[in-house]
């Protein structure tokens, strides 16, 4: 039936032996299982088997809606089912998924596992902000419910847990009320960090969805200039009448020689780029899935970087309690010298109940590192900058962290762990990256 | 359209399923197990969103005598129907039936014999009520005979030459049969199988399936790219055929 030369991918092209096996009939195939897979959108290991397992599900053909109510927004469904998928039923009908992450190719299983977080961080928080309750199966085989107010520890462990708390099969989560399934945009063009940051401050006060990008290779004055962007959902009035559809999408037919991306290239793209955009700002109605997912439009846009891949960085610094932080972190990647396509920037709110949660007050920059050489060596180095700031980074995106670093950074691990202990005692569920940076046996 | 669905609760027929039930088709859903046809109904309502409910009814292939009654229950709620779809249906692989009899027999009855009952009367009650469609997946499995699916190649080879006989036969009466011949689809049917190039997404072919519903076209590959793979395939030589793994 298989071969053991298989191999499974994270997007950033992170390899591990074994296969996915995907059914709609995920509470028979996630049964002594060591991880779930979602449409395995994470950069690096976190959605990868640990060695020696050769196997794990998959949960994106279980993708039933199970409930909805119309008055609420309350919706009940499978942990396969799909951010486009919800988008695509629900938009239509004046309701949003709540947290729109910078991919629709997310699987509510993998929404929950990552405590994935949007543009709009600064209001409404990460994704378990909107997470009712949950149907897990645990280590041992058993089912359970967990929400804040039935087994509340695993709850709270399972939003951001990275999958190693048990395999989510059901979810529950309130879609938020919009006027219009339309975005009313805005951009303009930014100079240099320190006014970013300020600009992105600025923006939240009024502004539902902000973030920026920024171009990661110029030095000196020009340092963190970028366009920043926001937006708000567009009223009943302002809405043009066409409801919206998807476009057509483009597809990369092949990966890419790995010469085609190098500093040179992708420092005349960030050039052109930022360029291209008018001096004053932009403004006007856009569709959602180019506000939210501009990525999306070129599918399987990650070939690009070549058979090694990528990986990117993405950490939390809380500029607040450390200013210049943010300047720091730029300068230590700019001098690694390794050209970063995407840089993207945006401030977070309030930290969510997730025990390993990622966002945290401060600013959020995750930068697209192509696999070179010397690409460990600027990860140890921008980990060291992240630490020194008091930050810490996004475990759905990493690949290359030490598991000291990693440690070091993250204040709540003893809890999440003792939660992990309490309801998986023999530390049956793992994943490659939890082997990595948690030291769970391979 | 009002449509009857056998085997709608996984893989290809359900994707077909939402396609139908997003586009305001009234479906009424036929298959085993009472819970998973209410969940899928569910799940359809939500996405159709247009407060209509849909019908559900048992119906097992393995079970002959559920198979008149289901329809006429189907026929009664829906009031009379314009399409029946099935995409029910059990796979296994040669090195899985060569020493069960029992499995064996299983396959050969459950794709041949009891598809063919269901269709016959589905075919009576279409034609009673003026003409419609009888769409039937079969496989590209039926165009040789292969090493790997002696036994359901043969099942499905059957099939396909009985759809080719009912749309000969009745299409001049408003009967439409429309065969869907799939090449490997990535379902929960072949979870576990390694996909191989050309392998198709339950989406993609609904969507291929449903128009060539909407055309009345005879016959459907599903992905596009087996009708030029099994163009190739059916006119190799046998010694060629022998020789090689496919
Ligand atoms: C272009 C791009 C942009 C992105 N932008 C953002 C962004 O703006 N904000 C953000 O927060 N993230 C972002 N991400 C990351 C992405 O949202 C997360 O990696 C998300 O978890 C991916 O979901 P998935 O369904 O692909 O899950 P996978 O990548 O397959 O899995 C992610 C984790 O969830 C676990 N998991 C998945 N399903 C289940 C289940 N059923 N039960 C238990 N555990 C499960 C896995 O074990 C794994 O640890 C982006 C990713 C890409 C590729």
């Amino acid at each position: 039936m298989q071969t053991s030369d298989e191999t499974l991918q994270g997007w950033g092209g992170t390899r591990a032996a074994g296969i996915e096996i995907r059914s709609d009939d995920l509470p028979s195939i996630t049964r002594g299982a060591v991880l779930t897979r979602g449409l395995g959108r994470s950069y690096g290991d976190s959605a990868l088997p640990p060695p020696g397992t050769h196997q794990i599900p998959g949960c994106a053909l279980a993708d039933r809606i199970l409930s909805f109510d119309s008055s609420t927004g309350v919706l009940r469904a499978e942990a396969g089912l799909s951010i486009e998928e919800i988008q695509r039923v629900f938009l239509p009908r004046n309701w949003s998924f709540p947290v729109l992450p910078g991919t629709q190719f997310v699987t509510l299983g993998g929404a929950v596992g990552a405590d994935i977080h949007g543009k709009n961080h600064h209001i409404d928080g990460t994704i378990g902000n909107h997470i009712n309750e949950m149907l897990l199966r645990l280590a041992d085989d058993s089912l359970i419910r967990c929400s804040r107010k039935e087994n509340d520890d695993l709850f709270r462990a399972t939003l951001g847990g990275m999958g190693l708390t048990g395999h989510i099969l059901e979810v529950e989560v309130t879609l938020k009320r919009i006027p219009s399934p339309w975005i009313w945009a805005e951009s303009e063009r930014v100079t240099g960090i320190d006014a970013f940051i300020e600009a992105l401050a600025d923006a939240a006060r009024s502004w539902p969805y902000t973030a920026g990008w920024m171009d990661a290779l110029v030095r000196g004055d020009n340092l963190g200039r970028g366009i920043l962007i926001r937006g708000r959902w567009a009223g009943a009035s302002e809405a043009p009448a066409r409801p919206p559809r998807p476009k057509r999408r483009l597809s990369v037919p092949f990966t890419f020689p790995g010469w085609v991306l190098n500093s040179l290239s992708v420092r005349a793209f960030n050039n052109f780029y930022f360029h291209k955009h008018p001096r004053r700002a932009k403004r006007g109605i856009a569709h959602p899935e180019s506000f939210f997912h501009p990525l999306d439009v070129v599918r399987r846009w990650n070939l690009i970087y070549g058979r090694r891949g990528f990986t990117q960085h993405q950490c939390v610094l809380p500029e607040k309690e450390r200013p210049g932080a943010t300047k720091r972190y730029l300068e230590a990647l700019t001098a690694g010298g390794l050209g970063s396509f995407l840089c993207v920037i945006k401030d977070c709110g309030s930290e969510g109940e997730g025990l390993l949660s990622f966002p945290r007050p401060g600013i959020s920059i995750a930068v697209d590192l192509p696999m070179r050489a010397r690409t460990q060596e600027i990860v140890n180095e921008l980990n060291e900058r992240v630490l020194e700031a008091g930050g810490r980074i996004y475990l759905a995106k990493d690949a290359l962290s030490s598991a000291e670093h990693f440690q070091a950074m993250e204040s709540r691990l003893e809890e999440f762990q003792a939660v992990r202990r309490r309801w998986d005692p023999e530390g049956r569920l793992r994943s490659a990256q939890s082997v990595r940076l948690l030291g769970d046996p391979a | 359209m009002r449509v009857v669905i056998l085997g709608s609760t996984r893989g290809m027929g359900r994707a077909l399923a939402r396609l139908m039930a997003e586009r305001g088709d009234r479906l009424f859903l036929l298959g085993r197990d009472s819970e998973v046809l209410a969940k899928t109904a569910r799940d359809l309502e939500v996405r159709a969103g247009s407060g209509l409910q849909i019908g559900i009814g048992i119906c097992d292939l393995e079970q002959p005598q559920s198979l008149g009654p289901a329809l006429a229950e189907a026929d009664a709620t829906l009031g009379g129907f314009d399409c029946v779809v099935v995409t029910a249906g059990i796979f296994a692989s040669q090195a899985e039936l060569e020493n069960d009899p029992e499995a064996t027999r299983r396959i050969l009855e459950v794709d041949f014999v009891r598809t063919i009952e269901f269709c016959e009367e589905a075919r009576r009650r279409l034609l009673t009520g003026g003409g419609g469609t009888l769409c039937v997946f079969s496989s590209v499995a039926g165009e040789r005979g292969r090493k790997p699916v002696i036994l359901y190649g043969a099942a499905k080879a059957g099939l396909s030459t009985y759809l080719e006989g009912l749309d000969h036969k009745f299409r001049r009466q408003g009967l439409v049969t429309v065969c869907v011949k799939p090449g490997f689809v990535k379902t929960g049917m072949t979870a576990g199988h390694k996909p191989p190039p050309f392998a198709g997404e339950p989406n993609a072919v609904a969507r291929r399936v449903l128009r060539a519903i909407d055309r009345g076209t005879p016959v459907v590959y599903a992905p596009g790219a087996w009708r030029w793979i099994m163009l190739v395939i059916r006119h190799l030589p046998r010694t060629v055929m022998r020789r090689i793994g496919f």
